[in-house]
């Protein structure tokens, strides 16, 4: 009886919490930080989750893109070479599902770093970009240094390496990220996954409902 | 008469499953060799990589085939009217067989095919690659 009561009022608390936020929301992914801070004399707990920080790389078309260009914007980001023999294909097969469902909407924005920086110059990534159907600036394909990209790589919980005993010369995890306005990590899926892709495209909904005025 | 015609079609069926065994080996060969850039239904990507459900290009090259396999492509090909210039890296670890059975599977499913490419017609293909090419 007494376990029917807890049970009970267990389940109205999930009900009532669930009544109060009526749309499903993403979780905020990466270790996050508990700060006391003083303010006003009082001490307040604030909890820090990791952003992605700032960035300044050279994209397809020889310009410079920073973060700034994803202000307001969600997007989704990955880790590729262009002469990649192994996951990198099927991982551009399927962000390209989602570049062609949200193409021309100015909500979203698609984001490629190339980890071959010696032979990805811009001229090579917008021939890619080309061919494989992109032909907006809604997707970006960047390149940049080797500590820039790799170091970036680390923030996007993304595992980079330059291995020469792998096929094509690179190691790496074929995640797609998704970022929100403040730059924190709302989901991670692997691109190479046909049922992850399928929840990466409804997590977006729900991340785009987050911004609704 | 009858015997003749029931060997026939004993002799036909035969070749359906055979031709159904190629594939079949061949579709896990597939998954792991060319599925990432040529996609699970042959389809390509963009203007990256060619489809593999063009059947004249199938009838036209059937014994080089074997070598783009065995060897990679690089330079120009036109698939379904559309050029493609992107390099196909070499599969030197595939044997004879194995190209046989990828070759029943892709012409047989993807396109219109429904003989198998037999070990023998691999080796012979293979011998001639560099004059092809």
């Amino acid at each position: 009886m007494k376990l029917n009561t807890l049970l009970s009022t267990f389940f109205l608390g999930i009900l009532a919490s669930s009544c109060q936020s009526n749309s499903p929301k993403l979780p905020i992914i990466g270790e996050r930080e508990v700060v006391e801070k003083q303010i006003d004399g009082k001490t307040i707990i604030d909890t820090i989750y990791p952003k992605i920080p700032s960035f300044k790389f050279l994209n397809q078309d020889s310009a410079i893109l920073t973060d700034k260009d994803f202000d307001n914007k969600i997007y989704v980001a990955n880790f590729f070479f262009t002469h990649c023999p192994s996951i990198c294909p099927t991982m551009q097969r399927n962000l390209l599902k989602a570049y062609e469902k949200y193409k021309g909407d100015d909500r979203i924005s698609f984001l490629s770093h190339s980890i071959d920086f010696k032979y990805d110059q811009p001229s090579v990534l917008k021939s890619y970009a080309d061919k494989l159907g992109v032909d907006n600036n809604q997707w970006q394909f960047v390149t940049g240094s080797k500590a820039d990209i790799y170091g970036l790589s680390d923030k996007y919980l993304v595992y980079t390496k330059e291995d020469a005993s792998v096929p094509g010369g690179y190691d790496h995890t074929g995640y797609l990220v998704l970022i929100d306005h403040d730059k924190h990590i709302r989901g991670t899926y692997d691109g190479t996954n046909d049922e992850q892709v399928k929840q990466m495209l409804g997590d977006i909904d729900i991340l785009l409902s987050e911004y609704k005025k | 008469m009858i015997i003749a015609l029931s060997y026939l079609s004993s002799c036909h069926s035969n070749l359906n499953i055979e031709t159904a065994q190629y594939a079949v080996n061949g579709q896990k060969l597939y998954t792991q060799h060319c599925q990432n850039c040529h996609g699970g239904k042959g389809e390509g990507l963009g203007k990256l990589y060619p489809p593999l459900t063009d059947n004249n290009y199938f009838e036209e090259n059937r014994a080089f085939l074997s070598c783009i396999i065995k060897n990679g492509l690089e330079g120009k090909i036109t698939v379904h009217g559309q050029k493609y210039n992107q390099l196909m890296p070499a599969n030197p670890q595939l044997t004879e067989m194995d190209i046989a059975y990828i070759l029943t599977y892709i012409t047989t499913t993807f396109g219109k095919s429904d003989s198998i490419y037999s070990k023998t017609e691999v080796n012979e293909a293979l011998k001639k690659c560099n004059i092809t090419n």
